[in-house]
């Protein structure tokens, strides 16, 4: 589009300088112009591929189940016709804030975040500060140990957990009926929720670990010697100057935990089936979602997702205005 | 000052560096047992899959009693016949099409969004910041619902497609592009008379290699570890990539024995392991990136 109209423009300010006042300024004017139209084309169409994809893959699939949570689904008392649409806005989102188990879901999500997020973080930004530290030993073995974890799918290091967990064999059990005489309820209700969180730490804390660690490790060394000059312990010296210096990467792994939390799916979707009932169908709300996808009801559905997918935006949006305004 | 203060620190100097040894056996005693938190349960699943079939789940766990990892694996490769092998080349299908084709498409966007002024720009680049901040699963019911409508269920197209949108590597590839790729080279190929194609195909691509290395790595493993998109679009047993399979098989009720579960899970992250052990650098390229702001 822009092609078409370039040469026209160009053309016209290129004729200004014999009847132009400034014939200087319109001359210089003159290829900028063009670059301006030139300089578009070339980045747009490197740009194309991906933002066509992005566009039909992500922005639309919101769109349609914008477009789909707009309508409800009646089916005829006997099943016997097909169901009908009727075009109803507030209908599923009025049903979505009404709906017990999907607010449940919610509240299960909002305590795992809470919880696990500050363990997590905590045991990651320890592990930097040790690894870190002048006393460690070994430290190529241990940063490759934490990473492990994060080389394994999120499922298949679910699948790997509830063997462990197992009611029937569990080897953790085992281990700790012999040795001490107790077992953990890895599937009770109250205790459920631990249990993924436990394989949600295992998982995460090495990758975070790590990020906080190369963030150490850019502090300058003059910095570091500047503390030990003024006599700071290692554990002073940790606390208030190390911490304060990692705070963007903290900040980072925070979001990214929380926003994490917001989608937890692959563990306790595969927990649920050895779960014996304590991880429910509709334990998190993406798992509600689906549910609700397995029972065929489409727009109800479209308007679970929009709601999760705007209160993740929003929460994701917030904290980067958060974090951002923090560090000016 | 400086007299006043050196005379205690020289004498602390001594008891400093007994104490900096048991320090340093605290320090390292505390890493040894995080390294046994996060080694620990995949030593479990190797020595399980080591061990004769039947006897996963007895003793400690933490040894093997014998020799059964190749009759193991036989028994996995027996399942409904050798689905399993159906299941891996699946997953290195979808992961690796999605990936070559993902890292081409974001270099070429993150170096767009690094190397040219154009207005545009700014949003564009939020765009791909905003995407990266909202996990892609919250995009996957939304895909399900449109796919159904448009008749693209059960086609292998449903998981590619959205698979090569990485706002990630977009991202990625901008840091890279910015930091790697000099203006005066580009400027250099332009005097040569290049287009600006052929100098981000020959001299810009090149230079951003290694880049390019981490931002495939980190696409093909989001892609192979990928379980709600597959689950959901895909209902063939014969089409889905082997973290579906996987957990199909753990929820059978033990139509499929757990300890051939375990062995499937074990042969399942081989690739990955192996990816990530020869890779390392690349990594760690790929989380200083993300980490800087």
């Amino acid at each position: 589009m822009s092609i078409s109209t370039a040469p026209p423009t160009t053309a016209s300010v290129g004729a200004s300088p014999v009847t132009g006042p400034d014939p200087e300024a319109a001359a210089a004017r003159a290829p900028r112009i063009r670059r301006r139209f030139a300089g578009l084309r070339i980045p747009l169409l490197f740009l194309a591929p991906f933002l066509l994809l992005f566009l039909a893959m992500y922005v639309l699939p919101i769109l349609f189940a914008i477009g789909q949570s707009l309508f409800t689904l009646t089916r005829s008392g006997l099943g016997l016709t097909a169901p009908t649409l009727t075009f109803d806005p507030l209908a599923n989102y009025a049903r979505v804030f009404a709906d017990t188990e999907f607010i449940a879901s919610l509240g299960r999500v909002v305590l795992f975040g809470a919880v696990q997020v500050p363990v997590m973080l905590g045991l990651a930004l320890v592990l930097a500060l040790l690894l870190d530290s002048r006393s460690a030993r070994g430290k190529s073995f241990f940063r490759l140990a934490s990473f492990l974890p994060f080389a394994v799918p999120g499922v298949v290091a679910a699948l790997m957990w509830s063997f462990l967990y197992s009611p029937v064999s569990s080897p953790i059990n085992n281990f700790l009926n012999d040795s001490f005489g107790f077992t953990i309820p890895f599937f009770s209700d109250g205790f459920a929720l631990w249990s993924v969180a436990n394989i949600v730490t295992w998982t995460w804390t090495g990758y975070n670990m790590l990020i906080i660690y190369s963030a150490l490790q850019t502090i300058p060394g003059e910095t570091l010697e500047a503390a030990k000059l003024d006599g700071a312990s290692a554990w002073r010296t940790a606390w208030s100057v190390k911490i304060p210096m990692v705070r963007p990467a903290l900040i980072l792994t925070t979001v990214f935990s929380i926003i994490g939390s917001a989608q937890l799916y692959n563990e306790p979707r595969v927990l649920q089936p050895v779960s014996g009932g304590s991880i429910t169908s509709t334990f998190t709300p993406l798992m509600a979602a689906q549910a609700q996808v397995g029972a065929q009801n489409y727009p109800y559905a479209a308007a679970q997702s929009v709601v999760l997918a705007l209160l993740v935006g929003v929460l994701s949006y917030g904290f980067f205005r958060l974090t951002n305004r923090g560090e000016k | 000052m400086s007299a006043v203060a050196s005379a205690p620190r020289l004498a602390g100097r001594r008891a400093a560096k007994e104490s900096s040894l048991t320090r340093s056996f605290g320090v390292t005693g505390l890493l040894l047992l995080s390294a046994f938190y996060f080694v620990v349960p995949i030593w479990w699943l190797i020595v399980a899959s080591i061990k004769p079939a039947g006897t996963q789940f007895a003793g400690s766990g933490l040894w093997a009693d014998g020799f059964g990892l190749f009759d193991n694996i036989a028994r996995v490769f027996a399942v409904n016949d050798g689905i399993f092998g159906r299941w891996m080349l699946n997953s290195v299908f979808y992961a690796g099409t999605a990936a070559v084709v993902g890292t081409v498409f974001s270099a070429m966007a993150g170096y767009a969004l690094a190397k040219y002024a154009f207005r545009g720009r700014g949003f564009i680049f939020g765009v791909v910041l905003a995407a990266v901040l909202i996990p892609k699963v919250m995009f996957t019911l939304p895909l399900f619902l449109m796919f159904n409508q448009i008749g693209l269920l059960n086609n292998p197209l449903a998981v590619l497609l959205p698979s090569i949108v990485s706002p990630f590597g977009v991202y990625l590839a901008r840091v890279f592009a910015a930091q790697s790729v000099p203006d005066e080279l580009i400027e250099a190929g332009r005097l040569d008379g290049a287009g600006e194609f052929r100098i981000f195909g020959s001299v810009s691509m090149r230079i951003m290699s290694p880049a390019l290395v981490t931002i495939f790595l980190f696409q093909f493993v989001d892609v192979w570890n990928n379980y709600l998109l597959p689950v959901m679009v895909l209902n063939d047993s014969k089409l889905q990539p082997v973290v579906v399979g996987l957990v199909a098989w753990s929820g059978s009720n033990g139509q499929v024995p757990g300890g051939t579960v375990i062995v499937g899970a074990f042969l399942s992250i081989i690739p990955l392991a192996i990816a990530f052990l020869s890779l390392q650098r690349f990594w760690r390229a790929g989380l200083t990136a993300g980490a800087v702001k």
